[in-house]
């Protein structure tokens, strides 16, 4: 409140279009209009020094290679519904052609390298990353719908921090399991999901590596082009040859990999209906296993919480990348008390919110990733209101063409409806309420999934407290959203087992005596 | 000693400019001064000591180095103090990227490196094993700044409703007596560990090859690294490192002396403000080589401090 106050005090605020205006909110408190005053000028991030080829191959054994499939398929730019590239699509045969490369890659070079020689070939990857950030923060926020202010200041230099940190464990591996000798697994398989498409392959492929194993990626079908743009990084390396493979393609392509006899590892982020199909897949074959899948997380809010900071950190928690975050604070818990007055704060900030173009860099809420996925968004939000929640959207104009769905929250939802139940993966909110620190624990425990969970409050014995009997696998304090690669990310429950990042992660890619 | 007017380089010129050829062209020989604060600076007290070299090279045969004093340890520490707060405050993360970029420009050094080795009397086969040796280091524990924490760290499980965990935390000052051989990896693998883990470090160079520290100072000073988290001073250990046994910023001392009277000297002046001095006696030089004696979480950890924090849970 204060923080507007001081806003609308400043004249050249009102100057700049519209005066601010009071007006009655909730019959209750004045609150500030601002008009057109929050209007901001067109931004884009220029585009013109990247070049997305026309048509890209799969990356095999180092070289780029057709498809034996002979089959392509184009990959667009959801904020505009134009054709960005057309990628190959790798059928059985082209995957069993990538885990060949990769098993002569791991038996010839990789698996006998000196850690310290291979942790260096981690460190250029790394490197190169941060020297081409700006490239794969744009051809990001093209292919995927992220705003650039993300895929900039998140997604890419996260990605790179994976590679150093991982590059550094690769000769320290004796250090990591408390005397127990670590040896790597072999070809690691991994499928990654379209929400974060650079990040997830650096969390999988990085501490594949570092372990001395060597990697078969899928990235997603519809956000294939910043795992290609990582492949040229991993030739300019000068790998060797068949270290990493790429091989684009959809779900068909991301199941002959994880049921390639020559695979002994597959790693999954996705969805958690994906994941189990995989563990069943894999029940009686001696491949290793990890799955990173959905989420309902709770955002617990209680009346003793810096109100104001408690507002940004939901926004963050379910707005961020258009809520396409399997960690996202999609159920928030507010005590009862202070029900209203989040809402009513939740509705102004909401409303300040700026979608639309993804290269614009004071976008806020970007494109939906996919028509599929708008769909589903929609669909959700259509049962929503049918169970009987009152839906707020801001009333924010959205571009015409390409995937939208302005920032939505539902009050008034009830713990069984669906929206409160089911991972909706888009920019969708629904709020309830609790009495006490019992009746929030209750009902945060009370999904199927437990990946990550928010607690605010001033006091920090309660967070404590909370983030002890949480059935979740990241557990944020007076924040949100928070990720580090020396921080292990995963989750308890249907949201999969196993964890990335952190000497906990390493795990997924070892053997270990005793 | 004798004092040299001119070098072999300059006989040549000299016989050229005689014969009345072009002359060729002179060297420009480069003054060696001591790292402090993040600039090249001479001895306060203006005393200097002199080095030869092996044949041949930029360098003419003898070299100048200063030769620091008790004043110029005592600007040392007051320059690593300084720097200690931004360096600790830095993130783990950025302090594994600068060691790293250590790492790049001493690798794009890596001619300069050995050539200096090999001046310093080291065999060209010896001084490239080094080199190689001494890069490697520096990306080990470019790469051990953000983990070490995860392995000396611990949640405790404690009696009650606490939630108990202890960290690491850097200490101050570390002050460092390099070993005499190998001159740039026994520097490299003392003073990085130190600085990996937060702290600020105050080097003694080899009093054997100092040049090559130099060398090295100016590697470490294009890249990255603020100003006054390593400083090197040249000149006499037995003279600078008692200061610095003494001083009361100094946390922690560690020798790689040969001199017995001074390790058992430094034991002694640490005692006074209770300081951590890890004393020994000299490596063979070879040694130095082997990762699992020259490198590991052990040298981090040496100057480390381990807080411990209770905080209550409960509603």
């Amino acid at each position: 409140m204060s923080r507007e106050m001081t806003k609308a005090a400043q004249p050249s605020a009102a100057a700049r279009g519209g005066a601010p205006e009071r007006a009655a909110a909730d019959g209750a408190e004045p609150r500030l209009v601002f008009g057109r005053a929050w209007d901001y000028a067109p931004a884009p991030e220029a585009a013109d020094h990247v070049t997305i080829a026309p048509r890209y191959d799969l990356f095999i054994g180092g070289a780029w290679r057709a498809p034996r499939s002979g089959k392509y398929f184009d990959t667009i730019n959801p904020a505009t519904e134009s054709k960005l590239s057309e990628v190959a699509e790798a059928n059985a045969a082209d995957v069993d052609d990538a885990v060949r490369a990769a098993r002569a890659a791991y038996e010839s070079t990789w698996s006998k390298m000196k850690a310290s020689e291979r942790a260096k070939y981690i460190f250029r990857i790394a490197r190169a990353i941060q020297e081409k950030a700006r490239e794969l923060a744009i051809v990001e926020s093209m292919d995927g719908g992220k705003p650039i202010k993300e895929s900039r200041d998140v997604d890419v230099p996260l990605a790179a921090a994976h590679f150093f940190y991982h590059a550094g464990w690769a000769d320290k591996l004796d250090y990591a399991f408390h005397g127990r000798t670590a040896r790597p697994l072999g070809v690691a398989g991994q499928i990654i999901p379209w929400n974060f498409p650079l990040l997830m392959a650096a969390w999988k492929i990085a501490p594949a590596l570092a372990c001395g194993n060597t990697v078969v990626l899928k990235p997603a079908e519809t956000t294939p082009l910043s795992a290609l743009l990582l492949a040229r990084i991993i030739e300019e390396a000068e790998l060797p040859p068949g270290v990493v493979n790429i091989v684009t393609g959809a779900g068909e392509t991301g199941a002959a990999l994880a049921a390639h006899p020559g695979v002994d590892k597959v790693a999954f982020t996705g969805s958690t209906e994906i994941g189990k199909r995989i563990q069943k897949a894999l029940a009686g074959t001696k491949k290793r296993l990890t799955l990173e899948l959905g989420g309902k997380a709770a955002n617990i809010v209680f009346a003793d919480a810096p109100i104001d900071q408690a507002v940004e950190g939901i926004v963050g928690g379910i707005y961020f990348n258009q809520g396409h975050v399997c960690c996202a604070g999609s159920r928030l818990l507010v005590e009862e008390s202070v029900h209203d007055v989040i809402v009513r704060k939740l509705k102004d900030r909401v409303a300040t919110l700026r979608v639309g173009d993804p290269l614009d860099k004071n976008t806020d809420v970007g494109a939906i990733n996919s028509k599929m996925q708008l769909d589903k968004i929609k669909q959700l939000v259509d049962a929503g209101a049918a169970e009987g929640a009152e839906r707020y959207s801001a009333p924010c104009a959205l571009p015409e063409k390409g995937y939208w769905f302005p920032p939505t929250f539902f009050t008034g939802a009830s713990q069984s409806s669906r929206i409160a139940r089911e991972e909706i993966f888009g920019p969708v909110l629904t709020v309830l309420t609790f009495r006490t620190p019992d009746e929030a624990l209750e009902k945060a425990n009370n999904t199927m999934y437990g990946l990550s969970a928010g607690i605010w409050t001033d006091k920090g014995a309660k967070i404590f407290w909370m983030a002890e009997r949480l059935k979740a696998g990241v557990v944020w304090g007076n924040t949100y959203n928070k990720f580090d690669p020396s921080s292990p990310f995963g989750g308890y429950k249907e949201s999969g087992f196993g964890r990335e990042g952190g000497r906990q992660g390493l795990s997924a890619y070892v053997e270990l005596d005793g | 000693m004798t004092v040299r007017t001119k070098t072999k380089d300059d006989d040549v010129i000299l016989s050229a400019a005689l014969a009345g050829a072009e002359p060729a062209r002179l060297r420009v020989n480069k003054a060696y001064k001591m790292f402090v604060g993040g600039a090249f600076v001479r001895s306060e007290s203006g005393r200097y000591f002199q080095v030869t070299s092996a044949e041949g090279g930029a360098d003419p045969d003898v070299v100048n180095l200063p030769r620091g004093s008790r004043k110029d340890a005592r600007d040392a520490v007051l320059a690593a103090k300084n720097a200690w707060g931004g360096w600790a405050g830095k993130t783990a993360y950025n302090r594994g990227q600068i060691l790293y970029r250590l790492a790049e420009v001493m690798e794009s050094r890596r001619p300069e490196l050995t050539a200096s080795l090999e001046r310093g009397g080291e065999s060209p086969a010896d001084a490239a094993v080094e080199v190689d040796a001494a890069i490697d280091r520096a990306v080990f524990y470019a790469g051990f700044c953000d983990k070490f924490h995860a392995l000396v760290a611990s949640s405790n499980p404690v009696a009650g409703p606490h939630f108990g965990f202890s960290v690491p935390e850097p200490m101050g000052v570390v002050a460092i007596a390099a070993p005499a051989r190998p001159a740039l990896l026994g520097l490299v693998s003392t003073v990085l560990p130190v600085i990996a883990g937060g702290n600020v470090a105050v080097a003694i160079a080899s009093e054997r090859d100092p040049r090559t520290a130099v060398v090295f100072c100016e590697c470490l000073a294009t890249s990255d690294l603020p100003g006054g988290v390593v400083n090197v001073l040249t000149g006499q250990a037995a003279e600078i490192a008692p200061p610095l046994a003494r001083h009361r910023e100094v946390v922690g001392i560690d020798a790689w002396t040969a001199d017995d009277a001074l390790r058992a000297a430094l034991e002694r002046d640490g005692s006074e403000s209770v300081k951590r001095v890890k004393t020994h006696a000299p490596l063979a030089p070879a040694a130095w080589l082997d990762d699992r004696v020259g490198q590991g979480i052990g040298w981090i950890e040496r100057f480390l401090e381990t807080k411990t924090i209770w905080h209550p849970v409960g509603i």
